[in-house]
């Protein structure tokens, strides 16, 4: 499973760098989304996948039985779950408010914002 | 410029302090070096160390032996003699104050550098000094050539600053300590190492560019745009000085070879000669003094090439006899300027009647200076002709550059000390009149040590150079007697044809500047290249910047991707890492379902036209994703993800209401270029998780959480255990991340608002 | 368009998401759960309570502004550390208190690292809130 969610992670990641390089910020924002995405499945999949069993330690034990999943890429994905969503979030806003001042989404219409020529 | 007082104000109460407390500050520095005499003087050592950075290294730990007291002492000395002229010369200045502070961390700076027994914070000290000078010598930031001539001076000396870093860096590694008096143990065995070559060069790179020998020189002589204390104190003892303490401080364990020998022998006989040519060019006052300062730099240096007694000693003599009376020269080129307002010596003359104090401190220093008998300078310029007579490389050649630079170093004496108080009179932009007693107490006393330790030169010769050769040479080699009589040798045949070369030279020195000024044009300029060099690289940036940032995302996008394509990419072809696509065994009904969840919501992401579709789509994937996690025991990751998708389709459906619809991409041009280009970088990265997880796991953490979870943070939850417990501090910044995202997001859609064009 | 019983049905959904969000943040430590979960339900319902009976309503119901909770929030987490500072051990190390503990309970137990936990809860839930009521204020 861990060879054919690789290969889901890179088909995630292509999807979302086609969509990031248009011209068009909506779709750069989906791009966004399904690369974080991607991002957190790779570093879960980088753990290796036990199936079923979370790491709890139940009532009564000192460790956990048996073998559980790796708890370490869970509670890095966690935060980063979070924090791919407040960079949306931001990224959102900004698409809001370049709209709103510049009156386009299109990037190639929003080089105003930069120096033309060499000054 | 600088002197442009003419009319002093009266400095208020308040920056009047300012100028005392620095006087102050440094005078009390240099009694409490005046202490160390005698336990240096005796061949002891202080030291005192304090932990700074254990975990790298670096401590605080200063140390005193006779190179270090001596440089101490001069720059103590000399710092407050400097200060007090100061508190005269730029009274009623704007910035008086700010003119102490800045001179007070310069101080600070070097007696840090000259004392610092840990390399590392010798480094901190030398960048410090870097720094103090280029505030100093662009103090009067209003001038253009002033603040170029402090870049300049700042670009050069930190330049070489960063390859003395680096020389330090490899130092430390061969010698397994940044302890100079642990590393000076080890002289002999960096020597042999194989990096010795290269961390001579990053520190004679260091030194050279901070003690302006050639080609680094030029910018030396621009500095002098600071004001004249300014000048007198970096270019007497103290910033152009560091090279040659560092060079001094690292003989013992990089000199005695032959490529120490050669660099230093002909970088500096190269600088004296070239520069003591210059020096009887210049008219301006100043400028002379640079010039005759950089002679003695590459003097220096070139004493420093060699380990015998002699040249040591002749280094070590240079080095004190040239901060006094070049400290007292640059104090009267200030006196003058601000006595008559002209430094050129073509219109200053017969300043002897109106000024005879001056006149007496500037004679006593330029004849130590022009190596008259009995000043210290005699003695010094004996011992160079001792010196250079025993340098191993050349002996002949070396003495003959010696001897010229010395007859037209006392051709710049008689220019800046005899033509302007003598010969005939000229009319000055103001009238001629004695300096007051602040201004007269720097050179008087300096001209006067000149004179006094050459009578009597046991006074500086036990306590001082005897220690400071010891220091600089290991202890190896036996400093020579400071004699005035020696008996008739060859030196003192040397120094008479000295002085009747010079005195012959001055006599025809109107035709020789103008010989020297014909020959200057034909030569390539420095400083010119130097402009060159900065213009260039500013080409190189707006050219860059040009490249790298256009404006257009699409190229910004392009070129982070395409770095991660060339270098992950490239070093799985190159490293051969992926073995290709292995089985895949246990797969099951839900698995296959759970993956094409996920590839028809991309799929359809990625197709559409509408924002609805791509909504749904994104959906899907988000909890396909969810799936995953709850699938292969992840319930905390499921829910976080479960909810987190929710919320990303609401902020969607809100802004949608506020964004325009998507056009169709078919208009675009090159959409089938980033197909590709996006296909290619799916495939490397599905190649390295592969490679990846077909490789073997470290769960060393992993297994430590699991053990350590309830036993000693009472938690079961593990993964909740990591996020509040064992890396709490890391979640804490996590979460500030996420409210500074959010509070920022908030202000960018309260902030001002600017209408729709 | 407003609903009624959407509005209804809302004021109920967030008493119940409070309520939940809370409980998911208290059992954290030991089963699934914890502050980001429960912060992150606790926008939830207020985003669904913005939604139907307007951010005006929503922003009343949460008493305080939402930036200054998210504020509120990181503060305490801060505190939570330092609590292990002033105990003389490194910053964020976890430090408990066991209330009535006997041999064989351990009592009501407390902890740096719930107050850290709470930290976390008021710092997702203020910032999304901040962010999410900005954004339909714009609308």
């Amino acid at each position: 499973m861990e060879v054919l969610l690789s290969c889901l992670v890179g088909m995630l990641v292509a999807a979302a760098i086609y969509l990031m390089l248009s011209r068009d910020l909506l779709r750069f924002l989906f791009g966004l989304i399904l690369i974080s995405n991607a991002a957190n499945l790779a570093i879960f999949v980088s753990g290796r996948l036990i199936t079923g069993a979370p790491p709890l330690i139940e009532e009564g034990q000192d460790f956990p039985v048996g073998e559980v999943a790796n708890a370490l890429p869970q509670a890095l994905v966690l935060t980063a779950i979070v924090i791919g969503f407040g960079l949306f979030a931001f990224a959102l806003t900004l698409t809001l408010r370049a709209y709103r001042t510049l009156g386009t989404l299109d990037t190639s219409e929003m080089r105003v914002a930069e120096p033309k020529d060499p000054s | 410029m600088a002197a442009a007082q003419d009319t002093p104000l009266p400095s208020s109460p308040g920056q009047a302090l300012a100028g005392w407390i620095a006087v102050l500050i440094a005078s009390a520095f240099f009694v409490g070096f005046w202490q160390a005499l005698g336990p240096v003087g005796a061949g002891g050592s202080l030291r005192w160390s304090w932990d700074w950075v254990p975990s790298l290294g670096i401590s605080l730990s200063f140390f005193v032996d006779g190179l270090s007291l001596t440089f101490a002492l001069l720059i103590s000395g000399i710092g407050a003699l400097v200060m007090l002229y100061s508190t005269k010369y730029l009274a009623g200045h704007k910035h008086f104050a700010r003119f102490f502070v800045y001179l007070t961390l310069f101080m600070m700076a070097m007696l840090g550098l000259v004392l610092s027994d840990n390399l590392l914070s010798l480094f901190v000290f030398w960048e410090l000094t870097s720094i103090t000078s280029y505030l100093l010598i662009g103090f009067t930031h209003t001038s253009p050539e002033s603040r170029r001539s402090a870049l300049q001076a700042l670009l050069v000396t930190g330049g070489g600053g960063l390859a003395l870093l680096a020389g330090i860096i490899l130092i430390g590694w061969v010698a397994g300590t940044y302890e100079l008096s642990e590393i000076r143990a080890q002289g002999d065995m960096i020597r042999e190492h194989g990096l010795y070559l290269t961390i001579l060069v990053l520190f004679l790179l260091g030194a050279f560019t901070k003690s302006a020998q050639i080609p680094f020189h030029f910018w030396l002589p621009n500095a002098m745009a600071a004001p004249t204390p300014v000048s007198a104190y970096l270019h007497s003892a103290t910033m152009v000085k560091a090279g040659i303490y560092l060079m001094a401080r690292m003989h013992p364990t990089l000199a005695e070879t032959d490529v120490w020998l050669w660099t230093l022998t002909i970088a500096g006989t190269s600088t004296a000669v070239f520069a003591s040519f210059m020096a009887v060019k210049q008219t301006d006052l100043k400028q002379i003094l640079a010039y005759t300062t950089l002679m003695a730099l590459g003097t220096l240096t070139l004493f420093l090439a060699a380990d015998t007694g002699y040249a040591i000693t002749a280094a070590m003599t240079f080095l004190i006899v040239h901060s006094l009376y070049k400290a007292a020269l640059f104090m009267i080129a200030g006196i003058i300027d601000h006595s008559t307002g002209t430094r050129e010596i073509d219109r200053l003359g017969g300043l002897a009647k109106a000024m005879p104090i001056t006149t007496a401190a500037a004679a006593l220093a330029a004849l130590s200076m022009a190596g008259f008998p009995p000043f210290l300078g005699f003695i010094g310029k004996e011992l160079k002709y001792y010196g250079a007579l025993a340098v191993q490389s050349e002996p002949l050649l070396v003495a003959g550059a010696v001897l010229l630079a010395n007859a037209l170093m006392l051709v710049a004496a008689g220019l800046v000390a005899f033509r302007p108080f003598w010969r005939g009179t000229y009319a000055t932009p103001t009238v001629p009149h004695e300096a007051p007693w602040q201004l007269l107490a720097g050179p008087v006393i300096l001209a006067i040590l000149g004179a006094l330790f050459g009578i009597n030169s046991d006074l500086i010769a036990t306590p001082l150079i005897k220690p400071g050769v010891d220091a600089i040479s290991g202890g190896e080699l036996i400093p020579a007697d400071l004699k005035l009589w020696a008996g008739v040798n060859l030196p003192l045949i040397l120094s008479a044809v000295t002085i009747t070369l010079g005195i012959a030279l001055l006599m025809v020195h109107r035709r020789m500047r103008a010989f020297l000024d014909a020959m200057e044009t034909r030569l390539p300029s420095f400083d010119r290249g130097w402009d060159r060099f900065l213009d260039g690289t500013k080409a190189f940036a707006v050219w860059q910047t040009r490249v790298l940032q256009s404006g257009d995302m699409r190229q910004y996008l392009y070129v982070i991707f395409a770095t991660l394509l060339v270098a992950v990419g490239g070093t799985l072809i190159w490293t051969g890492a992926f073995q290709g696509i292995p089985e895949m065994p246990g797969l099951q009904v839900k698995h296959w379902v759970v993956v094409l969840l996920i590839i028809a919501g991309t799929a359809l992401t990625t197709i559409t036209n509408s924002r609805i579709t791509a909504i749904a789509g994104l959906g899907a994937v988000g909890i396909g994703v969810a799936l995953i996690f709850i699938i292969y025991g992840a319930p905390d990751v499921a829910i976080t993800q479960l909810l987190v998708e929710t919320l990303v389709v609401v902020l969607f459906a809100v802004a949608a209401l506020r964004l325009p619809v998507m056009k169709p991409e078919d208009g675009f041009p090159n959409r089938k270029l980033d197909a590709l280009f996006a296909t290619a970088i799916g495939l490397v990265v599905a190649a390295i998780l592969i490679t990846v997880t077909t490789g073997p796991i470290n769960r060393r953490l992993t297994d430590y959480f699991e053990a350590s979870s309830w036993i000693d943070a009472y938690g079961r939850n593990i993964v909740n255990v990591i996020l509040v417990d064992f890396r709490a501090m890391d979640t804490f910044g996590e979460i500030a991340v996420v409210a500074v995202a959010g509070i920022a997001a908030w202000a960018i859609l309260k902030g001002p608002k600017e209408d729709a064009k | 368009m407003r609903s009624v019983i959407l509005t209804a049905g809302a004021r109920l959904l967030v008493a119940l998401l409070l309520v939940f969000s809370v409980f998911m943040l208290l059992r954290g430590h030991n089963v699934p759960g914890g502050g980001f979960i429960g912060g992150l339900i606790g926008a939830v319902g207020f985003v669904v309570y913005a939604i139907a009976c307007g951010t005006a309503e929503a922003r009343e119901a949460l008493r305080a502004p939402p930036e200054k909770i998210a504020m509120v929030g990181l503060g305490i987490a801060l505190f939570s550390g330092f609590m292990a500072f002033v105990m003389g051990e490194a910053p964020f190390t976890g430090q408990w208190l066991f209330i009535g503990a006997t041999e064989t309970e351990k009592g009501l137990p407390l902890s740096s690292v719930l107050v850290f936990d709470v930290g976390v809860y008021l710092v997702v839930m203020g910032a999304i809130l901040a962010l999410v009521f900005a954004l339909e204020e714009e609308v």
